[in-house]
C-alpha cells in the first residue's frame, strides 16, 4: 500500500461563540484518516458537519485547535510564512462558489499570474505561457475564450475548471475539493468529476467534500462519513456503501430519492452496537469491524443508548 | 501602442455572455482602468473642475498682491480694476480668493492625508488581524472618536501661539481618521471572508500584499471616496475652528473669508462678491470630487461601466 500523503490524527477544532467568546462550539471532534497517493477520498456529511472545515484544517486556512496533520512527515499545523508557501506549492484546494473564488476587480486569469508571482517569478513570457495553455488544455479549456475575461464573463464550470488548471501549475499532490460540483448543473457535472479522476489518474490524493452521497460514491476509493464532526463510519467506499453499518449512515443511505420508488419512512434497525462488540469497555473513537471498514459508537445522541 | 479596441462579452459560444459589460483584450488591470478613466464624462469633467480651482490656487497667488492689504476703495463692487471687489477695508477680494483656495487645498490635502492614512492602517489592520489586535485598536479608534475635538483644540491653542494652516491642517487630521478606521475595518471585515482571499492565502501571498492587491482594490472608489469626504469635512472644520478665532493666526483661508463677511454683515449690506466665491469656491471643488467618485466607481467595477 502507497505511504499516505495526508495523514490526520485526531484533529479537533473549536470556535468561540457567545458574547466575548464564552461558549465552545466543537466543529471538529477527533477526526483520524489518511490520504493516499492517486486516491479520492469523499468526506461525506450533512450541513454543518465540519466537513468544510477539515478541508480548510487541511490546507491550513483554519488553524487546528487540537490534533496533528501530518503531510509528507512534516505536521503543518504550525506552518508558517515561507514554509507554509513551500507546503501550498505541493498541496491545493478548490472551493464550493466558483464566482466568489474569484476577485470579482480583476480578469479571472489573475489567479494563474498569482501562481506566477509567489511561484515562477523568474519563468519567461513565452515559457510560462506554454505552461498556461498546458494546463488549460489538461482541463479541456480553450484559452481564447477564458482568458482575459471577467469572472462574471464566464459560466460556472469553466471558473472551476480554471480553479482545476491554475492548481495544476504547480507540482501538486493533494487537492481538496471543497462542493467543487454542487453550483454547476448536471450537464457540466460531469466534465469536473472526470477532471477529477484524471487527477487521480496522475498520482494526486484528492479530498473529495460533498453532500451528495451519489457523487461521493462515483469517484472515492474511500469513504468517510462525518455526523456533527465526528467520524461514524469509514472505509472502502465498496464496504461503506455497499454493507453500511452504522445506523447514521443507513439512513442517510436509504434518504436518497430513487426514481420509481416512493420514499418511506421505516424505522431501520442497524441491530446491536457494532463498535462495543469490538472494544466493550471503550477504546479509540473507531472500531474496526471488518477490514479497512471502521465504525464508531452507535449511540446518535445523548441519552439514548447504543444498539 | 495601438488603441485597443474594447470587446464586448459576446465573443465565443461558450461565454455566458454578459450584455454590456466592455472589456479591453489583451492589457494590464491599469492601462485598462486608466482605458475607461479617460472616457468617462463624470471623472474627467470633475478632475477638470478640481484641477481649474488648484492651479488657481497654486499659480494666482504669484500674479496678486498680499491678500491682507488694504489697497482699494472699500466695499468697491466688482470692476475692471478689482475684479471681485474689494472688502470693507477695501482688501482685494481675488487676492483673497487665490490665496485661501491655496490655504483650502492644503489643510484639506494635508489633513485628509494624515487622517486616511491612519485611518486605513487602523482599519486594516484591524479588521484583517481581528482578535485581541482588533479589540485594542477599536478601543483606541472608539476613544479619538468621543473626544470633545473643540475642547481639545482649545488647550491645543492655547499652548500654540502663532499657528499656521499647515498646524491647523495636521491637528484636524489627527481627529478626524476614526469614522474612516471603523468604516475600512468593516468592509475588511466582509471582505476577509471571501474565497478570494482564501485563494490568494493559498497562492502564497504575503499578508501585506493581500490586503493592498486584493482587499484593497475591492474597495477602492470607497477609498477615493474617504479622501474625498475628508478633504471636504476637513475644510469645513477649518472654516468653523477659524469662526470660533481657533485658525491661523497668519494668512488667510476661504473659511476665514466666508467668516469675516459674516462678521462685517456683508449679506446685509449686499456685498455678495465677498461671500458668493469663497462659498462657490468650497461648493465646487467638493462637489466636482463628489461627482469624480462616481465616475471612478463605474472605471472600477466593471458591471457598471456603459458601453
Amino acid at each position: 500500500m502507497t505511504p499516505a500523503v495526508v495523514r490526520l490524527d485526531r484533529v479537533s477544532k473549536r470556535f468561540r461563540v457567545g458574547a466575548f467568546g464564552r461558549q465552545e462550539l466543537l466543529a471538529v471532534r477527533d477526526v483520524s484518516f489518511e490520504l493516499r497517493a492517486g486516491e479520492v477520498v469523499s468526506l461525506i456529511g450533512e450541513s454543518g458537519s465540519g466537513k468544510s472545515t477539515i478541508g480548510r484544517m487541511i490546507l491550513r486556512l483554519t488553524a487546528a485547535s487540537s490534533g496533528t496533520i501530518t503531510f509528507d512527515g512534516t505536521d503543518v499545523t504550525g506552518l508558517r510564512r515561507g514554509a507554509l508557501k513551500e507546503y501550498y506549492r505541493r498541496a491545493q484546494g478548490v472551493f464550493q462558489d466558483p464566482f466568489s473564488t474569484y476577485n470579482p476587480v480583476f480578469k479571472a486569469d489573475r489567479v494563474l499570474a498569482m501562481i506566477r508571482w509567489s511561484y515562477f517569478p523568474d519563468v519567461g513570457e513565452q515559457a510560462w505561457r506554454q505552461r498556461v495553455e498546458d494546463a488549460l488544455a489538461a482541463v479541456n479549456l480553450n484559452p481564447e475564450l477564458v482568458l482575459d475575461k471577467y469572472p462574471h464573463q464566464l459560466s460556472g464550470g469553466q471558473l472551476q475548471r480554471l480553479l482545476i488548471a491554475r492548481a495544476l501549475l504547480l507540482d501538486i499532490k493533494l487537492l481538496v475539493a471543497d462542493e467543487v460540483i454542487s453550483m454547476l448543473d448536471a450537464s457540466t457535472r460531469i466534465d469536473v468529476l472526470n477532471l477529477l479522476a484524471d487527477l487521480k489518474e496522475r498520482g494526486l490524493a484528492v479530498l473529495f467534500i460533498t453532500h451528495d452521497l451519489s457523487l461521493g460514491n462515483y469517484l472515492a476509493d474511500q469513504t468517510v462519513i462525518l455526523r456533527r464532526g465526528s467520524i461514524v463510519e469509514r472505509g472502502a467506499t465498496t464496504a461503506v456503501f455497499g454493507d453500511p453499518l452504522h445506523p447514521y449512515t443507513r439512513t442517510l443511505l436509504a434518504s436518497v430519492p430513487r426514481l420509481g420508488s416512493k420514499w418511506t419512512d421505516e424505522p431501520l434497525d442497524p441491530g446491536p452496537c457494532r463498535y462495543h462488540e469490538v472494544h466493550p469497555e471503550g477504546g479509540p473513537p473507531l472500531a474496526e469491524v471488518a477490514e479497512d471498514h471502521f465504525v464508531a459508537c452507535f449511540r446518535l445522541h445523548e441519552g439514548r443508548k447504543c444498539g | 501602442m495601438t488603441a485597443p479596441e474594447p470587446v464586448s462579452g459576446e465573443s465565443g459560444p461558450e461565454v455566458a455572455a454578459v450584455p454590456g459589460v466592455a472589456t479591453v483584450r489583451g492589457t494590464g488591470v491599469r492601462r485598462e482602468a486608466l482605458y475607461f478613466a479617460v472616457r468617462n464624462r463624470k471623472l474627467v469633467g470633475g478632475l477638470a473642475v478640481v484641477v481649474v480651482f488648484l492651479l488657481a490656487g497654486l499659480v494666482g497667488p504669484l500674479l496678486v498682491g498680499d491678500p491682507l492689504a488694504y489697497v482699494g476703495p472699500p466695499a468697491a463692487a466688482p470692476s475692471g480694476e478689482y475684479p471681485l471687489g474689494t472688502t470693507t477695508f477695501g482688501q482685494d477680494v481675488l487676492a483673497q480668493l487665490l490665496h485661501g483656495l491655496r490655504a483650502t487645498f492644503l489643510v484639506g490635502t494635508v489633513a485628509a492625508l494624515i487622517a486616511g492614512v491612519i485611518g486605513m492602517l487602523v482599519g486594516f489592520t484591524g479588521g484583517y488581524r481581528g482578535g485581541l489586535v482588533d479589540e485594542v485598536l477599536n478601543m483606541i479608534t472608539n476613544i479619538v472618536l468621543v473626544l470633545p475635538v473643540l475642547a481639545v483644540l482649545m488647550i491645543i491653542a492655547a499652548y500654540l501661539q502663532v499657528r499656521d494652516v499647515l498646524v491647523q491642517a495636521v491637528i484636524i487630521g489627527l481627529f478626524s481618521w476614526p469614522w474612516v478606521a471603523r468604516a475600512i475595518r468593516a468592509q475588511t471585515f466582509s471582505l476577509r471572508a471571501r474565497e478570494f482571499v482564501d485563494l490568494a492565502r493559498l497562492s502564497g501571498m504575503p499578508v501585506r500584499r493581500i490586503v493592498f492587491r486584493e482587499i484593497a482594490p475591492n474597495m477602492a472608489s470607497y477609498l477615493f471616496m474617504v479622501f474625498i469626504l475628508l478633504f471636504g469635512g476637513s475644510v469645513l472644520f477649518a472654516a468653523t475652528l477659524d469662526f470660533i478665532g481657533l485658525g491661523p493666526t497668519d494668512g488667510i483661508s476661504l473659511g476665514l473669508m466666508l467668516n469675516h463677511a459674516k462678521q462685517w454683515s456683508a449679506m446685509n449690506l449686499g456685498m455678495w462678491w465677498w461671500f458668493v466665491p469663497p462659498g462657490l469656491a468650497i461648493t465646487a471643488i467638493v462637489g466636482a470630487m463628489y461627482v469624480m467618485n462616481v465616475g471612478l466607481d463605474e472605471v472600477f467595477n466593471p458591471k457598471l461601466r456603459e458601453t
